[in-house]
């Protein structure tokens, strides 16, 4: 066994109650060398304040995700260390693990990489750590052959993660496990090959909670709710007001409403269930006493991305409730999806997000384009301004379709010649153009 | 050679039913209610009445197959086999057995060497992403930068007394993979991308060019090859093209600084999700610790402690004592860079006569 480099800096990281990841990597040079080069490299990144890592594409045969390339910079001082790429491995929904599971990721970790597991990476993935150009292939095939698949690189579908739902809360509103495997499942192609514009994710939470993170962190995130009446029992009521004073429902719950549809009167909670938002606020606080009601379904939102390019997005609301139930409904659920790819491969721009390319060609052409009918919901507040391009009152013309004559050239002349014209009458003159074209198109087609 | 062969295999999800814990099994979707009946515990009750203890530990995320069998060998003495990770890298053993349930504490905390906590009104695990020993953008470190602010951050970690969670995300460049948080610290570069004309000529420039946010990057043609130029003056240094094309290296060593955000919330609770706002920026990118970075969450934390009502997370707390209040007790200088000059500022200015005195 070959001496460590001496990593003064990261010693430091040894000291201090948390648990610290240089102990742990230690333990490990011990039996692979790779891991003392990866940690000398480090060190030379702390002294430095440098990174020493190039980015590239390696691909195993037959798959164009899974695999993040890197190259060390300073190969010549780590050798060990020159190729140290990285398996995205498919996780179990829910993170949940048998021992066995965990063990044989850690041998094939162990055989054919540095023996590093990161549980989990941000999308989910199980990441394996430090597989050169070769051994990179052989622990694909190894996974593979054990039944683990990986995927969710590129401009790919990303590994889809979820809360724990039904495995172990009594809050969730569908089968946040079930459908994930369902939904990996399903798209199992795009998360092994990139074909969209930029990465897409979903993540999948059972209540408004979002355990799973996915108003930050998907652009498509389903969030469980209900739209029957929230469960009251006003015996659990009575014993958390003995417990906690009346003042403290009141404050904590009752006064912490966003719609203010709860209230509590003569010791009995009430709820003005036309108005809840499904926030899981009050259930939260009064556990015992408060549930989701009966008939749960999810809320489905689009578009949230972090601050790569043009800023954070958050995902808007898209579909207020459908039900998630059955497998009929998860059908339901993938052809929408599907609506949605099919769009925004279609005209998004290389590396454009499906929240970015939203706004570049407005919601209501997105709702149009994947056919969705617009929702109040789906809004704050109607628009504040008044600049508006109706379709019925003048040429409609949607993001990617091809200009059509007449354009802006013919109506300057339209304009003078009408001289006396008024201002309905040139908007019934711009609408008549406008159902010219339109016959003109169908005509075409 | 067998990698050849290779095709994909369509194995897709693991089946996670064979990894549920045998209660989860038996309880699938008939949960009925929980008791944090203490800080990094939990007990789940089924409608059958069965009942399933949590111990929650806290993990660097970053595991050595070494430790990761050890994990293993605690949740088989104890756990019956199963055990499973949460969207915050944190580690849940699960059993049935409540007797157990201290002697398992004792095993993660001694021989595990993992503290316990996390749950209910802590401050949970820090997300972050690979840093300076995996990912090829990072300006700074995140696993050395979260294990010196948790360090920090112990106590609020094992306790559950804080007026409600509270979460931390760390992020190495302003891609900022570790997401929006309560609190988050994030890298920030001040200089345009200098040119590598040797690495450039490797990528591809119509990609380099479409990727710049505010169309500083134009084609330009210098010694008889195709390049590309940058608008300093457009440039806002946020390194969309670095990601693209390594030849337009945007960090600097030197002048790359830290800045620390507040008040981010993912939950649809009470009012619902909130991004992260500016709180202080300049901290130096200090290596192996990270002092400054850490007494400036501190200081935070602390505030929020000392400030907010039950429940309310930390942009709630703001929200509720005003931004003024917010920079007296952090002791934090509101600057001019604190008024947003990008895409939906206005947005974010006070339309109103509404001034705390």
């Amino acid at each position: 066994m070959e001496a460590l480099t001496d990593t003064p800096l990261l010693d430091q990281l040894e000291r201090g109650p948390w648990p610290s990841f240089v102990t742990d990597l230690k333990s490990l040079a011990a039996s692979k060398a790779a891991v003392g080069q990866l940690l000398g490299q480090l060190e030379k990144s702390y002294r430095d304040r440098w990174n020493y890592w190039t980015g590239t594409v390696l691909n195993l045969s037959g798959y164009g995700g899974g695999v993040l390339a890197r190259y060390s910079d300073v190969r010549d001082e780590f050798p060990k260390v020159a190729q140290f790429h990285t398996v995205r491995v498919i996780e179990p929904s829910g993170y949940v693990y048998s021992t066995e599971a965990l063990r044989e990721l850690c041998d094939i970790s162990e055989e054919h990489s540095a023996g590093i597991l990161q549980l989990h990476g941000m999308t989910g993935d199980v990441l394996m750590l430090g597989s050169d150009n070769q051994s990179t292939h052989a622990a694909g095939e190894a996974l593979m052959s054990k039944g683990w698949d990986i995927g969710g690189s590129g401009g790919a579908l990303r590994t889809i993660s979820c809360c724990i739902g039904p495995a172990r809360c009594e809050m969730t509103c569908y089968d946040t496990l079930g459908l994930s495997k369902f939904l990996t499942d399903t798209f199992i192609n795009e998360l092994h090959r990139p074909e969209f514009p930029y990465k897409f994710k979903f993540k999948l939470s059972g209540c408004a909670n979002d355990c799973a993170s996915s108003m930050m962190r998907s652009d498509l995130p389903l969030i469980g709710t209900w739209r029957d009446d929230m469960k009251v029992d006003q015996e659990a009521v009575a014993r958390f007001i003995e417990q906690n004073g009346e003042e403290f429902v009141i404050d904590n719950v009752v006064s912490r409403c966003p719609t203010r549809c709860i209230s509590l009167s003569s010791g009995k909670i009430e709820i003005d269930d036309d108005n809840c938002v499904h926030c899981m606020h009050c259930i939260n606080v009064m556990h015992s006493a408060l549930r989701p009601g009966d008939d749960r379904g999810v809320t489905i939102l689009i578009g949230g991305k972090r601050t790569l390019k043009t800023g954070d997005i958050f995902s808007s609301l898209l579909v207020p409730f459908m039900k998630m139930n059955a497998p009929g409904d998860w059908d339901a659920l993938v052809a929408l999806v599907r609506r949605i790819w099919d769009f925004w491969t279609e005209y998004g721009l290389d590396h454009e997000r499906v929240g970015e390319f939203i706004d570049r060609i407005s919601m209501a052409s997105f709702l149009d384009g994947i056919g969705l009918e617009p929702d109040p919901q789906m809004v704050k507040q109607p628009r504040t301004n008044s600049y508006i391009k109706f379709e019925e009152y003048s040429a409609p013309r949607m993001y990617g379709e091809p200009h059509q004559q007449p354009n802006v050239v013919d109506r300057e002349v339209i304009g003078p010649e009408a001289g006396e014209a008024t201002g309905s009458s040139s908007r019934q003159s711009a609408s008549d153009e406008a159902a010219k074209k339109d016959s003109g198109a169908e005509g075409k087609s | 050679m067998a990698a050849n062969q290779q095709a994909p295999r369509n194995n897709g999800a693991p089946d996670f039913g064979k990894y549920l814990h045998p209660a989860m099994q038996r309880n699938y979707g008939r949960w009925v209610d929980h008791e944090n009946i203490k800080p990094g515990v939990y007990k789940h009750i089924s409608e059958d009445g069965e009942e399933l203890f949590t111990v929650r530990a806290g993990s660097p995320r970053m595991l050595s197959v070494l430790k990761v069998r050890q994990i293993c060998d605690v949740a088989d003495r104890y756990c019956e086999g199963h055990l499973r990770f949460t969207t915050r890298n944190n580690i849940e053993f699960l059993l049935t057995k409540e007797g157990d349930v201290e002697p398992l504490i004792k095993e993660i905390e001694t021989t595990l060497g993992l503290p316990v906590g996390g749950t209910g009104h802590s401050i949970s695990n820090i997300l972050h992403t690979q840093g300076w020993l995996h990912c090829n953008l990072p300006g700074t470190d995140a696993s050395g930068a979260v294990k010196s602010i948790m360090d920090v951050l112990y106590q609020e970690f094992i306790r559950d007394d804080l007026p409600q969670r509270l979460k931390i995300s760390s992020s190495c460049c302003q891609i900022n993979c570790g997401s929006h948080a309560d609190i988050a610290v994030i890298l920030q570069h001040h200089h345009p991308p200098r040119l590598d004309q040797q690495r450039i000529a490797s990528c591809e420039l119509p990609k380099v060019v479409g990727i710049c946010p505010v169309a500083a990057i134009r084609p330009a043609r210098k010694g008889g090859r195709d390049t590309v130029e940058v608008v300093e003056e457009k440039c806002m240094f946020c390194g969309a093209c670095h990601g693209q094309c390594p030849g337009l290296e945007i960090r600097d060593a030197d002048t790359d600084t830290l800045a620390i955000w507040v008040g981010g919330k993912s939950s649809n609770t009470r009012g619902g999700p909130a991004f992260m706002k500016l709180a202080t920026f300049g901290l130096p990118n200090n290596p192996p610790r990270w002092p400054e970075v850490s007494d400036a969450v501190r200081k935070i934390v602390d505030a929020y402690k000392d400030g907010a009502r039950g429940y309310e997370r930390v942009g709630e707390w703001i929200e509720r004592v005003g931004w003024k209040h917010f920079f007296e007790a952090t002791g934090f200088e509101f600057t001019k860079y604190h008024i947003d000059s990008y895409r939906f500022a206005r947005t974010s200015f006070n339309i109103s006569m509404q001034a705390r005195r």
